[in-house]
C-alpha cells in the first residue's frame, strides 16, 4: 500500500526542513520560488532529496508544473500509485 | 485586457537596462576589423581577444583560406538547399569521410550547427517510452534536445557516477526494457572540468543505457590525434555517439555526430533539424574539412595548454579565486557579486582585452566569472599583458588585496 497523500505531504515538510532557511511555516499551498525563496538549485538539490527518500524518479518534465509543496505530494503520490 | 506577448521579458529587460550603453555594456561589442585569431580593433582600439573559441587559431590558417576561397569560387556562397533536397555536394559527403577517418568510425552526419546535431540526435534517438539522462550542468543545446523530444527526462548531479548510477537503477526498476540515452559533456566550458567518462560510461552500461559525449570544447584539445577528453581517457569503446562542432576548434561552423551503430544512417531520413533546415556553404565545408586534416596531425594542442597553463597559474599565484585548473583552455576568475563582475570586465575591456563575463545561468552554481579561452595562436607576450592587466584591475576592484 502507498502512502496517503497527506502521509507524503508530511514527509516531504521533512525533507523541505534543511531547504527552508527563514523557517516559513510549510502548508500545501506553500511556493518553492516565492515562499521559500529557492533558487533553481536548490530546487533541484530538495527534489533529489525527495527522490531519494522515495525512491521514485520525478522526470525534468513534470518540474515547471510543481510550484507548490502540495503538488510536489500529489506528483509522488501520481508516480507511487503508477 | 490581454496579454502582451513580451510581458514575461520585463524583469530581464529591467536587469539589462541597468547597463550602461555604448562601449561599456558587455553584451553589445561589435569588432570593426579582425586582425588575427587572437586580436581585433574594437571601439578604435587594438584588443586581444581573450575569450573565443578559436583555441587552434584556424580561422586564419593558410591552408583552410585557400580550401574555402576554392570552394567558394567553384560551388558558390551557398546551397540553398537542405541536405536531403538539393543541398549535398561532394563536399559535405568528403567531410563526413573526413570525420569517420578522424574518429575511426563507421558513420558520421553533418549538421548545420553543433546546437542542431544536439537537438536532432537527443529529440530523435530518445522517443516517448524511452529515458534521457543528463549530467545538470550541460549546455543548452542538451537542454533543449530534450525540451523538443517526447522523452522523460531526468538529470543527475554534475560528473557524478554514483548519482547516476543511483538514477539508472531506479529507472530500470521501474521500466527494465526502456531505451536509455545518458549525455554527457567530455569538457564543460564555463569551469573546464572533465567528465568521469569511463565511470560514466560504466555506470550507463551497467544498465545498458546508450552514452552520448558532446566533445564541443575538446575536439582538437584533448587525446592523441585530438579526438576529444575519451580519446585522451582511453575510453572510446564505451561512447555510443560522438557529437561536436567546427565552430571552437575547427574555426568555422558546423556540428556533426559519429557513431559506429549500425543502423545511425537512419538518422539522415527522420531527424528534422537534418532535414528541415539548409546545408552548410561549401565554403565552410572546405575549410572544416582542411581544419579537421591539420588538427589530427598537429602539435597546437601543447601549445594551447601550455599557454592555459601560464595565465591559470599566473592568476592563482597571483591570488585570485580561480574556478579553473589550467588543464583546459579555459582560464575563469570566480568574482564576488555582479556589479564587480560588470566593472571588472568594463575595465579590461579600456585595456584592450576582451574576456567573456559569465553570468548565470550560463555558469553552474550561479558564479559570476570572468572567462577567457585561450587559443594555441596566443603569444606568452599577450598572455603576460592580460596576466598584468587582470593584477592591475584586481587590485583596484579590491578583488585582490
Ligand atoms: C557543449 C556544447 N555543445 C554544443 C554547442 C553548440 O555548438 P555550435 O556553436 O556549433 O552550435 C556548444 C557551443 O556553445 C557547446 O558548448
Amino acid at each position: 500500500m502507498t502512502p496517503s497523500t497527506t502521509e507524503i505531504f508530511d514527509q516531504v515538510s521533512e525533507l523541505i526542513a534543511p531547504f527552508n532557511q527563514k523557517s516559513v511555516p510549510i502548508k500545501p499551498e506553500t511556493t518553492f520560488a516565492t515562499d521559500l525563496e529557492l533558487d533553481s538549485l536548490s530546487v533541484m538539490d530538495m527534489l533529489a532529496a525527495i527522490e531519494d527518500h522515495f525512491d521514485v524518479t520525478v522526470p525534468l518534465n513534470i518540474l515547471p508544473d510543481l510550484e507548490t509543496v502540495g503538488q510536489v505530494a500529489e506528483a509522488i503520490k501520481d508516480i507511487l500509485d503508477e | 485586457m490581454t496579454t502582451d506577448l513580451f510581458e514575461k521579458f520585463d524583469s530581464t529587460l529591467n536587469e539589462y537596462n541597468k547597463l550602461p550603453e555604448g562601449e561599456l555594456n558587455p553584451f553589445t561589442v561589435s569588432m570593426d576589423a579582425v586582425i588575427s585569431p587572437t586580436e581585433a580593433i574594437i571601439n578604435g582600439r587594438k584588443t586581444i581577444l581573450a575569450g573565443t573559441n578559436n583555441y587552434m587559431g584556424m580561422t586564419y590558417n593558410e591552408e583552410c583560406l585557400k580550401a574555402a576561397h576554392e570552394a567558394l569560387s567553384s560551388f558558390g556562397t551557398g546551397t540553398t538547399g537542405s541536405r536531403v533536397l538539393n543541398g549535398t555536394y561532394n563536399g559535405h559527403k568528403k567531410l563526413e569521410e573526413t570525420l569517420k577517418d578522424f574518429y575511426g568510425v563507421d558513420h558520421a552526419i553533418v549538421f548545420s550547427t553543433g546546437y542542431q546535431a544536439n537537438l536532432g540526435v537527443i529529440a530523435t534517438l530518445a522517443g516517448s517510452k524511452d529515458y534521457v539522462v543528463i549530467d545538470a550542468d550541460s549546455h543548452a543545446s542538451i537542454y533543449d534536445g530534450c525540451a523538443m523530444g517526447n522523452a522523460t527526462v531526468v538529470r543527475f548531479t554534475h560528473n557524478d557516477p554514483e548519482n547516476l548510477e543511483r538514477r539508472l537503477a531506479r529507472i530500470r526498476k521501474k521500466d527494465p526494457e526502456a531505451g536509455i540515452l545518458v549525455v554527457i559533456e567530455g569538457v564543460y566550458s564555463m569551469l573546464g572540468d572533465q567528465a568521469p567518462i569511463k565511470e560514466l560510461a560504466e555506470a550507463s552500461k551497467k544498465h545498458d543505457a546508450f552514452v552520448l559525449v558532446d566533445e564541443a570544447h575538446s575536439v582538437g584539445v584533448f587525446g592523441q590525434t585530438g579526438r576529444g577528453v575519451a580519446q585522451e581517457q582511453g575510453v572510446e569503446h564505451l561512447v555510443d555517439f560522438t557529437v561536436g562542432t567546427f565552430s571552437k576548434s575547427v574555426g568555422t561552423v558546423g556540428g556533426y555526430c559519429v557513431s559506429n551503430h549500425p543502423k545511425f544512417e537512419a538518422l539522415r531520413l527522420v531527424c528534422r533539424p537534418y532535414v528541415f533546415t539548409a546545408s552548410l556553404p561549401p565554403s565552410v565545408v572546405a575549410s572544416a574539412n582542411k581544419a579537421l586534416e591539420l588538427i589530427k596531425d598537429s602539435n597546437l594542442r601543447v601549445k594551447l595548454l601550455e599557454n592555459s597553463m601560464r595565465l591559470n597559474s599566473g592568476l592563482a599565484n597571483a591570488g585570485f579565486n580561480m574556478g579553473t585548473t589550467g588543464e583546459s583552455p579555459i582560464a575563469a576568475i570566480i568574482i564576488n557579486d555582479k556589479d564587480t563582475a560588470v566593472a571588472y570586465w568594463q575595465n579590461m575591456m579600456q585595456e584592450g582585452v576582451y574576456v567573456n563575463l559569465a553570468v548565470p545561468p550560463a555558469t553552474p552554481n550561479g558564479l559570476y566569472l570572468m572567462r577567457c579561452s585561450l587559443s594555441a595562436a596566443h603569444t606568452l607576450e599577450q598572455i603576460d599583458y592580460m596576466l598584468e592587466k587582470f593584477i592591475a584591475i584586481g587590485k583596484k576592484l579590491n578583488v585582490l588585496d
